[in-house]
């Protein structure tokens, strides 16, 4: 006896858009291994693109352009269609359909997609006393009706198309285009009333009436005049319209009739759960127009694909659990040759939403945003659309929005422009530091990796200067159709532990844990993790102070020889040099040692000192020997300095001392380990010559012995401006207010997060309530938690005296005599 | 007994500190020792085959290391890299009761 495993048979109801998408779905997941497929099409055709029907009916396309899949199609995937067959009846409980002529078909499961047709408003004198639509009157929801349209249009001299919606204007153009007088009637006070407000309607209605089509709002129609042929429309006011034709674009109904001659629950469409079938029957499924999920129905072309999918995961079990959540309604369209997008909302709802709005009425250019909490709840955009793809992305994904909320509008050139994912092309480069493409990041997201930090381990992307982590996050949740795994460790101060910082804090604190190694002992279960061993140590270090057992394999090897370690293996030597000052004498030492050295490269910093480039590890300690100058922090993560401008000394436009704050700053701050880099600077006056607004930390002088304290700027990979985190009165105030901040950055910043995107993170207003305010009543212990870090802080080139571990500073260790 | 084991003496364990590594000049070559904080002894090729990075100065965990230049993470019991083209040369280790490092260095 053979084994024959015998197909399920799927029949499915209506070719339309989608029907024919849903069985392509099946298809992809290999479900002609499953199912037999048995599809039921009213129209004689296969399956067309309904939303192209308006170029049909103006003439830049025909019929046969807008197929989607031919009756070929329909033969090589095994299909038997049954077109110009409308489904009268369902038999549930025989699991059997039945076509008005009389075509039986047995299913196991069935697919319901019979969609909608024109909505005919109940009007006097719109149909004929058999029913029938008058002569002259014409619904626009098929290729059928266009070919009918076209063809009556030709002995019509005006036209009047019922309806100011997108089908309803492109009804109109088409008649225009075909050499009729055409007038647009509409029910609202403007146009387009679901997808724009009234600003964006009158625009859209001056650009159409520009094209010399007339329009009439807020007209009701109260009957269609005509015996035999429709000869003008009478409206609730009174008006009477003359016109020989009618086209009627006012919405949409849901063939759901089926449903409620089998039983099925309907509602305004037929109710489907969230693997989209029928509540009443397992083996009945419904999508697209004809389906209400949780009490809507949809009449656009995204939802529908997506139904599809749920569909075809669920019926093949591809995915079993598959569910369907409803969609947010976003459409980017071309009404009439003008570019228009539309998502959400278009006006406001509530108090807390926020309004940001730009016309350009004679350039036909008007964007308007909702925003609600950061992020898009609606949004219109006409004329230029180019930030369609991005801003209907953050809808859809209701992802928060920048800050700057003129970008959302513009593209502003500024470093981080930003293309749109979609429009990204797969070479462009993602990570610069390490030559990762979009196109890796795609493959990578294809072979598996579902997180933004696998897909980082294994393409490397975000692992250089780590500024591309974000787009690289982005990226990766694009490729993955949103459905990016949630990766609970990226919350995690380090990935080896899973606790955030502040519970790792307590655990450190309960545990009295003061090394790296006892952390990994008592907390990682012994494992040493390499990776996190120096975001340990920064954390231990801040922490505990001079308690702290400093073991320097923990940390990165600048900290372990108090350089920055080069492409060939040397290290750069940097002396302090607060503010950029000097004197002659150690300007002539530094000169010396250089000479004596030999050393490669001498180079003036960005933070306005000189950089000795190129010193082997074996000849560090002699270099800080003979130039007997502190250590310039300029390899750690750690305070690094704090650049300065002439000030007052000499400048004829300085305000405020900021050589002598600068100084100051360097001298109290100098060695104080840091989640990232602190680069500061102090500027004489707003003139801001030292560049103090886009520091980590700035102060900016601005008379009468008043600083304006910035945090959060950066100048770097990134580049922002940073946030005036108050104005105050004395030096004093600023060494005190600026060491606050640093503390509270140091005990909240994740390891490596810049103080640029630490502010932005926390919010500047959440900053000021705790350093300036004292909100949280914690300032005091901040202070005194500063005070035991400068106190524990000293000059690391002491060790060049007494190496710290074996070795320390040997390039290379000869083998051992035996 | 293989003809091709060759050990050689490198050092000491105590030359190499807890949790780091060290570079080693040894007959002729130079190689990277590491010392885990668990007491193991691992040895590989001195430079990263990225772009050359000292690896004994990289960070050391448990069973791995990482090129101090660009992150590069390698496997220090197989050599294994990020990429499959991108490993590192192993070589055995003994380490004698008196604290003295053995590699088997091979050809």
């Amino acid at each position: 006896m053979t084994a024959t495993i015998e197909k399920e048979r799927l029949v499915v109801i209506g070719n339309g858009m989608a029907g024919a998408r849903a069985v392509e779905e099946v298809l992809a997941r290999g479900g002609a291994d499953r199912f037999e497929i048995v599809m039921f099409g009213g129209e004689p055709y296969g399956n067309y693109n309904r939303i192209m029907l308006s170029n049909v009916l103006n003439g830049t396309q025909g019929p046969d352009d807008i197929l989607i899949n031919p009756l070929d199609w329909y033969q090589e995937n095994g299909i038997t269609l049954h077109s110009g067959e409308f489904v009268e009846s369902i038999d549930r409980a025989a699991k059997v359909v039945v076509s008005q002529n009389g075509v039986r078909e047995h299913y196991d499961k069935l697919l319901i997609a019979t969609g909608s047709r024109a909505f005919i408003p109940p009007i006097n004198g719109m149909h004929t006393a058999d029913g029938k639509l008058k002569t002259g009157v014409f619904g626009f929801r098929t290729l059928d009706d266009c070919t009918a349209i076209v063809e009556y249009a030709k002995q019509s001299k005006k036209v009047v198309t019922i309806g100011g919606g997108l089908l309803g204007l492109e009804a109109a153009r088409a008649m225009k285009v075909l050499g009729c007088e055409s007038h647009i009637v509409h029910l609202a006070a403007h146009l387009m009333d679901m997808q724009l407000d009234v600003t964006g309607g009158a625009m859209l209605r001056r650009a159409i009436e520009a094209m010399g089509i007339y329009v009439h709002t807020q007209k009701s129609t109260a009957e269609v005049l005509g015996t035999r042929n429709v000869t003008g429309l009478v409206f609730k006011d009174g008006g009477i319209l003359g016109c020989d034709m009618v086209i009627v674009a006012a919405g949409i109904r849901p063939n759901a009739e089926l449903g409620v001659r089998s039983g099925l629950t309907v509602e305004r469409a037929i109710v489907v759960d969230n693997h989209m079938r029928s509540v009443d029957d397992p083996n009945v499924y419904v999508v697209g127009e004809c389906a209400q999920h949780r009490g809507r129905v949809y009449g656009l072309v995204a939802p529908l694909w997506e139904q599809g999918k749920v569909f075809a995961d669920h019926i093949t079990r591809t995915n079993a659990s598959a569910e369907y959540h409803g969609s947010k309604l976003a459409t980017k369209l071309k009404v009439m040759g003008i570019e228009l997008a539309s998502m959400g909302i278009n006006e406001p709802s509530e108090a807390r939403d926020e309004v940001i709005q730009f016309s350009e009425p004679k350039k036909g250019t008007y964007k308007k945003l909702i925003v609600r909490e950061g992020r898009l709840v609606g949004g219109i955009l006409m004329g230029d659309i180019s930030k369609a793809a991005y801003l209907m992305q953050a809808f859809d994904r209701d992802s928060p929005l920048p800050e700057e909320r003129l970008s959302l509008l513009f593209d502003l050139g500024t470093p981080n422009q930003k293309i749109t994912l979609d429009e990204m092309p797969a070479d462009a480069q993602v990570c610069n530091c390490n030559g990762v493409t979009k196109g890796k990041i795609g493959a990578c997201v294809a072979a598996g990796k579902r997180t933004p930090s696998a897909v980082m381990d294994a393409t490397r992307a975000g692992k250089g200067c780590g500024s591309c982590k974000g787009l690289v996050g982005e990226l990766v949740a694009w490729f993955c159709g949103g459905e990016v795994e949630e990766d609970p460790s990226v919350h995690y101060y380090v990935p080896c532990i899973p606790l955030r910082k502040p519970e790792l804090i307590a655990a450190i604190r309960e545990h009295e844990l003061k090394s790296v190694s006892a952390v990994f002992a008592t907390l990682a279960g012994g494992v040493e993790d390499a990776a996190s061993k120096p975001a340990l140590a920064s954390l231990l270090a801040t922490l505990w102070n001079a308690e702290y057992d400093d073991e320097r394999d923990a940390r990165f090897i600048n900290d372990r020889v108090h350089g920055n370690i080069q492409k060939d293996g040397t290290f750069s030597v940097v002396p302090e040099m607060p503010g950029g000052v000097c004197t002659p004498a150690e300007l002539k030492r530094i000169a010396d040692v250089a000479v004596k050295y030999a050393v490669p490269l001498v180079k003036l910093t960005g933070g306005q000192r000189i950089d000795l480039v190129g010193i082997p590890k074996d000849q560090l300690p002699h270099v800080w020997a003979d130039l007997g100058m502190p250590a310039g922090s300029a390899w750690s993560k750690s305070y690094r300095t704090c650049k300065s401008c002439i000030g007052t000394e000499f400048c004829r436009f300085g305000l405020g001392d900021s050589m002598g704050l600068a100084r100051k700053i360097e001298k109290r701050f100098r060695g104080i380990d840091s989640p990232g880099k602190l680069k500061l600077a102090t500027a004489g006056c707003p003139r801001n010559c030292s560049e103090g607004m886009i520091k980590d930390v700035g102060a900016v002088a601005i008379g009468d012995n008043k600083w304006e304290i910035y945090i959060g700027g950066a100048g770097g990979a990134h580049v922002r401006k940073g946030d005036v985190l108050c104005v105050v009165d004395t030096e004093d105030d600023v060494l005190q207010l600026i060491g606050r901040f640093m503390q509270y950055y140091r005990e909240n910043a994740k390891y490596k997060e810049r103080t640029y995107t630490f502010v932005e993170r926390i919010g500047i207003d959440r900053i000021r309530a705790v350093v300036i305010e004292d909100a949280d009543g914690i300032a005091a212990t901040l202070d005194a938690a500063m005070q035991a870090s400068v106190d524990a802080a000293y000059d690391p080139w002491r060790e060049a005296i007494a190496p710290k571990t074996a070795n320390q500073f040997a390039s290379l260790v000869t083998a051992a005599d035996a | 007994m293989r003809e091709t084991i060759r050990d050689v003496l490198v050092g000491d364990v105590s030359q190499v500190p807890p949790g780091e590594g060290r570079t080693f000049a040894v007959a002729g070559r130079r190689l990277a020792l590491f010392h885990t904080r668990a007491g193991e002894i691992f040895a590989t090729q001195a430079d990263c085959p990225h772009r050359g990075g000292p690896l004994a100065d990289g960070l050391v965990g448990s069973t791995s290391v990482i090129c101090p230049l660009h992150d590069r993470l390698f496997d220090l019991r197989t050599g294994q890299g990020p990429e499959p083209d991108c490993g590192i040369r192993v070589y055995p280790v003994s380490v004698r009761p008196d604290g003295k490092i053995w590699i088997d260095i091979g050809n």
